[in-house]
């Protein structure tokens, strides 16, 4: 499975929807999860991936991890998993 | 001052997932001490204790629930839903903003702990589910009961060790005695059946390797439980204008500390304590009928236990019943007190007192008749129930039939 695929299938999970239901366009909040679990999916990416994301949910915005949309979690986690290589 | 009544009642503990199974093993004097089973449990030198056997959670929460939490919440939502259920309250606008819960736990979330502690430390992980703080506090229990229930007025958890729910309780029905509450749910609940929690308590060397037998010559310490046991205190008249059925009255209750030891209990604080809260309800000695020992089995609890109970009501001391239930499901840490109250339920209700079992050997120092091995029927109209808990902190209920 692509990083892409393996990012979907855990938020799809989150949300309790198909994979086929996550859609980069999506935001999180159209896929109905909130802060805790928003929480809940960056640990679960951390323990798929073995990476640290520099995520803080106290300022959610001014991380240095764009969460904006399903697409930028994707390719934030595309880019620490290429960093860890 | 208000009276207070309890209209609903649930649990689940070794003996059972309800009230009236448990009030029926209790009846049959059926002991839940078995064999532990749990995770490395064969490097423990303490294999046994009153599990609960059974609890499907994962059919009863879902996923999201799960994840926040820990089993003895989990045992906590399942009595609460049965006390509520019974007291047939649901509640919505001043009821629910005036209404809350006090609940009593030693060690909350111990599994939790143990289970991280375990990856973080043994399994070398660095990281744990976000979620480990809100599962394992203290007052995660009693959230979820006022956040599952809509209780919106004054929630809380007490931590007094093996008193816990008996404090908790106390204070709710100072709550609603003093008209600040219509109703709260009350109780208490622990679940330390886990390697952790089963060492630590091995340190003391005052547990036993074969049974809990309370108040027999042949005692040789205490055996763990787990559990939760839930109540609904409500106001009396409260209850009365919407016909709830009421299961009994708590009339009192005093809180004492013996200043002395963190560990040995005192006969003299265990004493003020019993008749404090006599005092406190309006009651002479003679009218209690019958005791809910703390009775743990351990050398030092039974034998202070049965002298204060001695000096407080003097000849009267012989009439009396005092049995403990420990022998049956266990000692439940923060959680005893609150599913012991059934026994003095059933005996203000039902008529029936509850045996302590495992009773061989009658011990001179403990020459009270404490119903050995077969329940008893017999009319109480007083029953007290005892909490004495390590650093010195007891607390005593009195309850009266209705």
């Amino acid at each position: 499975m692509s990083i892409s695929d393996r990012v979907i299938a855990i938020i799809a999970e989150q949300a309790v929807l198909e994979p086929s239901d996550v859609t980069p366009e999506s935001t999180l909040e159209d896929l109905g999860i909130d802060s805790l679990g928003l929480v809940e999916c960056i640990f679960a990416i951390e323990e798929e991936f073995d990476i640290s994301i520099p995520f803080n949910a106290n300022e959610p915005e001014a991380s240095d991890f764009d969460i904006s949309n399903v697409a930028a979690i994707i390719s934030g986690i595309e880019k620490l998993v290429a960093e860890k290589v | 001052m208000k009276r207070v009544v309890i209209t609903g009642a649930g649990t689940i503990n070794a003996l059972g997932h309800s009230v009236p199974d448990t009030l029926e093993a209790m009846r049959e004097g059926r002991c839940g001490i078995s064999e532990l089973e749990f995770r490395d449990v064969e490097r423990l030198a303490i294999k046994i204790g009153g599990q609960v056997r059974g609890f499907e959670a994962e059919g009863r929460f879902n996923r999201q629930q799960m994840s926040l939490y820990d089993r003895f919440t989990q045992f906590t939502l399942t009595a609460a839903k049965e006390a509520i259920d019974q007291a047939g309250l649901t509640f919505h606008g001043d009821l629910a903003a005036r209404s809350g819960v006090v609940l009593g736990t030693a060690g909350g979330g111990v599994s939790t702990w143990d289970d991280n502690y375990r990856s973080v430390y043994e399994d070398g992980k660095n990281r744990v589910h976000p979620f480990v703080v809100p599962k394992l506090m203290n007052n995660a229990a009693a959230s979820h009961v006022s956040m599952e229930h809509n209780l919106k007025g004054p929630s809380f958890t007490v931590s007094t060790a093996c008193a816990s729910s008996n404090h908790a309780m106390a204070l709710a029905f100072q709550m609603v005695r003093s008209g600040a509450a219509p109703v709260m749910i009350t109780g208490g609940s622990e679940s330390m059946l886990c390697f952790g929690g089963v060492k630590a308590w091995e340190g003391l060397r005052v547990m036993s390797k074969d049974a809990c037998r309370p108040f027999s010559a042949n005692r040789n310490g205490m055996v763990q439980g787990e559990g939760a046991g839930v109540f609904v205190f409500e106001e009396y008249e409260h209850a009365r204008a919407r016909g709830a059925e009421i299961l009994c009255e708590v009339a009192g209750f005093a809180m004492t500390s013996d200043a002395s030891d963190i560990v040995m209990p005192s006969k003299q604080g265990a004493a003020r304590a019993m008749a404090g809260a006599l005092k406190d309800a309006g009651l002479n000695a003679s009218d209690v009928g019958y005791i809910n020992a703390h009775g743990t089995g351990t050398a030092a609890n039974d034998k202070t236990e049965c002298a204060a109970v001695a000096d407080v009501f003097g000849p009267h001391a012989d009439e009396l019943m005092i049995s403990s239930t420990k022998s049956m499901h266990g000692h439940l840490i923060g959680g005893t007190g609150a599913v012991e109250l059934l026994a003095c339920i059933m005996a203000l209700r039902d008529g029936i007192i509850a045996p302590t079992i495992g009773y061989e050997e009658p011990d001179p120092e403990c020459a009270l008749d404490v119903v050995p091995n077969e329940a008893r029927e017999a009319k109480v109209d007083v029953a007290l129930s005892n909490a004495f808990a390590f650093g010195g902190l007891n607390a005593v209920l009195a309850l009266k039939r209705i």
